[in-house]
């Protein structure tokens, strides 16, 4: 059995909690005195049902106000599959907190109101779609039960996306009617939508194939922890470990140590009591090599014969968190992988205009913010493009003075 | 030598593994705070994985109430013997004797409370800027809110609304001085992905999770151990029992349900078909909404 993992996005109010609340529901995940709790929470619904969204809405600020302010993960399973949801905030001051449950998934559905269409949330949060790589997009067009389930108010919305999707290269969209709220459509299939003949969300949740994610071959390790026990029967040994992020390395494979450039050869893969003669992306393990080469926690070991993009100046994009703007005079650090380096911002190249997606030149960058900037480390990072590869393509800006977490980049192209 | 074959069991646990080893990295003094119940002890089997046959690169931590089965305890004792690592035992009842908490009153009297006081104040004393613990986000839902490094300031408070961004599995361990990180590796799990773990690895529990006889009261609809560790007056009726625990903690905050599973298997099937979540049978948790988040803002787990 496999994992999927996905998010729900989309504006304030669309029904994100409640479609998850309802998607545990109908498939019988809610524990009998977690469905009491809610049977004796204040908050209902009009018409008095129990209100679904407070199962993800799980603090007391969330509850008061009726609104989500910070991811909630929750867990499901079927027989088909293992899920973990990621129920995001639609509110745009929340926007970082829904990048942080988007950045880890593989699905994005994406809510919408019948009766509101593609606002600019939507556009938002389709755009970070977009540039975090998620493959596979559901559109959600909710509150159907408000719009009389009509085929023409979903056939106008779904052909006004189509021209969003393609804008943003999105490419596998797939389009479902629901109401949360009655439940149409999420598990069981919708007896009050006969024109609609797709399937429910449920369904194509099951079955939706994400095995060949991140398609890179090319076989990185970044060494987080050097272990070494220093003890009698163990004097020499030296094991590097870390979780490979990309491709696969196999015993006798050549390699290359960055940033020193050196090279050698994969003795042994180890993982605990066993050996492995190969380790493949997703895997932590640890790697002997036949000769004595120096190597400590933030270097990456790769594949002498796939070598990475070696370089102190990349264009990124770039997602500002912070409510301080971003300052192009100071020095950040920058975390990608397990090294740390500082890091300026040695250009801001544009800055993008979420209602007409419009890229325009700006000094400035605030909370919320998404553009292309020009990153420029101190030591040399070796990476790859985030379009083949999201673990090594990507790094997080930390402000040194506060040690908060104020960017998040996606590596895009040389700089020069 | 063999070729592996991920299952989403592999994942989790590759997961567990690249955080227990990012603490490693990033922290000066870290620490794994070890309950004796069934997620910490996965985490120490998730520990020998991420660093053997090097040594641990932190002391497990147990906060001890004093009032625990004793089946934890010496399960503890021959684990940390086993393991030649090294154990702080932080005492609730030395805070209590030192003045520093007050014992609770009543039949409901529990120390599962004046457990943060002693955490804190261990954490003070050794100077921990990272404690490593087991809680799951599926457990309850304030920690199905949480980070995995989830920053707390000088008085272990965790600020729900100031969580920092936390992206891909970039995991930001920079703290001010003062402040320190709880870090949870097993977050994803679920708690039948943590029986399934330990069918799979066979890793050995204290007897306490399998079913036994034990003298029992019925308190609050709910089956407490009859131990001189919870309250009791002439109302509370002793019965014997077959049961066992689904969670372990200090003996007067934690229920036992009625069972016959003695092995894993049964265990995991009565789980499977459980209609009561995990935490259903913790007193802490049934105090209010927000009993967890409370909990938590003032240093809690
Ligand atoms: N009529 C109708 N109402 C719905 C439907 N889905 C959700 N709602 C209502 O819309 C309101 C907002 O729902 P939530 O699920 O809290 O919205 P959200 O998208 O999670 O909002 P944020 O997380 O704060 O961005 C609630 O009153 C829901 O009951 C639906 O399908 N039909
Ligand atoms: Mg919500």
């Amino acid at each position: 059995m496999n994992i999927l993992k996905f998010f729900t996005a989309g504006s304030v109010d669309d029904g994100k909690s409640t479609l998850i609340g309802r998607l545990l529901y109908d498939t019988d995940s809610i524990l009998a005195d977690q469905l009491e709790a809610i049977q004796n929470a204040n908050r209902k619904n009009d018409d008095g049902t129990v209100d679904l969204a407070i199962l993800t809405d799980g603090l007391r600020a969330e509850r008061e106000q009726g609104i989500t302010i910070d991811v909630a993960y929750k867990y499901f399973q079927t027989d088909k599959r293992k899920f973990i949801i990621a129920d995001t905030p639609g509110h745009i001051q929340y926007t970082r907190n829904m990048v942080t449950g988007a950045s880890t998934a593989n699905l994005a559905i994406i809510l919408v109101d019948a009766r509101n269409g593609i606002i600019e949330q939507t556009i938002r949060h389709s755009y970070l779609v977009s540039l975090l790589g998620i493959k596979h997009v559901v559109l959600a067009v909710n509150k159907m039960d408000m719009v009389d389930y009509s085929e023409t108010v979903f056939d106008a919305i779904t052909q006004k996306y189509k021209t969003l999707a393609e804008e943003l290269k999105l490419k596998d969209v797939t389009y479902i009617p629901v109401s949360a709220l009655k439940g149409d459509n999420i598990v069981h299939q919708s007896e009050r939508m006969t024109w609609y003949t797709g399937e429910s969300l449920l369904h194509f949740l099951e079955q939706v194939d994400t095995a060949v994610e991140d398609k890179s071959e090319k076989a990185r390790m970044p060494v987080q922890w050097v272990i070494r026990p220093q003890t009698d029967e163990l004097h020499d040994y030296r094991g590097y470990s870390g979780r490979v992020v990309s491709g696969s390395f196999k015993v006798n494979d050549k390699i290359t140590v960055l940033p020193s450039g050196a090279s050698s050869t994969i003795s042994k893969i180890e993982f605990f009591d066993k050996e492995l003669e190969e380790a493949s992306s997703g895997q932590s393990v640890t790697i002997h090599l036949a000769t004595d080469v120096d190597i400590s926690r933030g270097d990456t070991i790769v594949n002498s014969s796939a070598l990475p993009q070696e370089s102190k100046l990349v264009e990124a994009d770039l997602c500002w968190m912070d409510t301080k703007a971003l300052d192009t005079s100071i020095t950040y650090l920058l975390q990608h992988n397990s090294k740390l380096t500082k890091c300026k911002i040695a250009e801001v190249v544009y800055k993008v205009d979420i209602n007409t997606l419009e890229k325009h030149a700006a000094d400035e960058f605030k909370l919320n913010d998404i553009g292309r900037v020009v990153l420029k480390t101190a030591d040399y990072l070796p990476f790859d493009f985030y379009d083949e590869s999201k673990a090594n393509g990507s790094a997080i800006l930390i402000d040194s003075r506060t040690n908060l977490t104020v960017g998040a980049t996606m590596f895009r192209a040389l700089a020069d | 030598m063999s070729k592996y074959n991920f299952d989403y069991l592999d994942e989790l646990e590759a997961e567990a593994i690249h955080i227990l080893r990012e603490v490693a990295g990033q922290f000066e003094k870290p620490a794994l705070l070890f309950s004796g119940g069934k997620d910490s002890i996965t985490l120490v089997r998730l520990a020998e994985k991420a660093f053997r046959p090097g040594k641990f690169p932190f002391p497990l931590v147990h906060i001890d109430t004093g009032h625990n089965f004793e089946e934890t305890i010496d399960y503890r004792d021959s684990m940390v013997a086993r393991l030649g690592e090294r154990l702080i035992v932080g005492s609730v009842q030395q805070s209590i004797d030192e003045g520093k908490v007050v014992e609770q009153k009543g039949k409901n009297a529990s120390r599962n409370a004046l457990q943060t006081v002693t955490l804190l104040e261990t954490i003070e004393k050794y100077q921990f800027d990272a404690c490593i613990g087991g809680a799951r986000r599926d457990e309850e839902k304030a920690r199905a809110k949480e980070r995995i490094f989830s920053v707390r300031d000088e008085f272990g408070q965790w600020d729900p609304k100031r969580q920092r961004p936390e992206l891909w599995n970039i995991y930001n361990g920079k703290i001010n001085k003062g402040e320190n990180v709880r870090v949870f590796p097993i977050s994803n799990w679920t708690e039948l992905d943590v029986w399934n773990y330990i069918r799979r690895e066979k890793i050995e529990l204290p007897s306490i999770y399998f079913a036994h006889d034990r003298d029992v009261i019925t308190r609050n609809g709910q089956l407490m151990a009859a131990s001189p560790y919870v309250n009791m007056d002439d109302e509370d009726v002793v019965e014997r029992k077959k049961v066992r625990f689904r969670t372990v903690g200090d003996i007067s905050c934690t229920a036992a349900i009625e069972s016959d599973a003695f092995l894993i298997d049964d265990i995991i099937s009565e789980i499977s078909q459980s209609k009561i979540s995990e935490r259903g049978a913790r007193m802490d948790d049934k105090v209010s909404e927000a009993a967890m988040e409370d909990r938590k803002k003032g240093g809690y787990f």
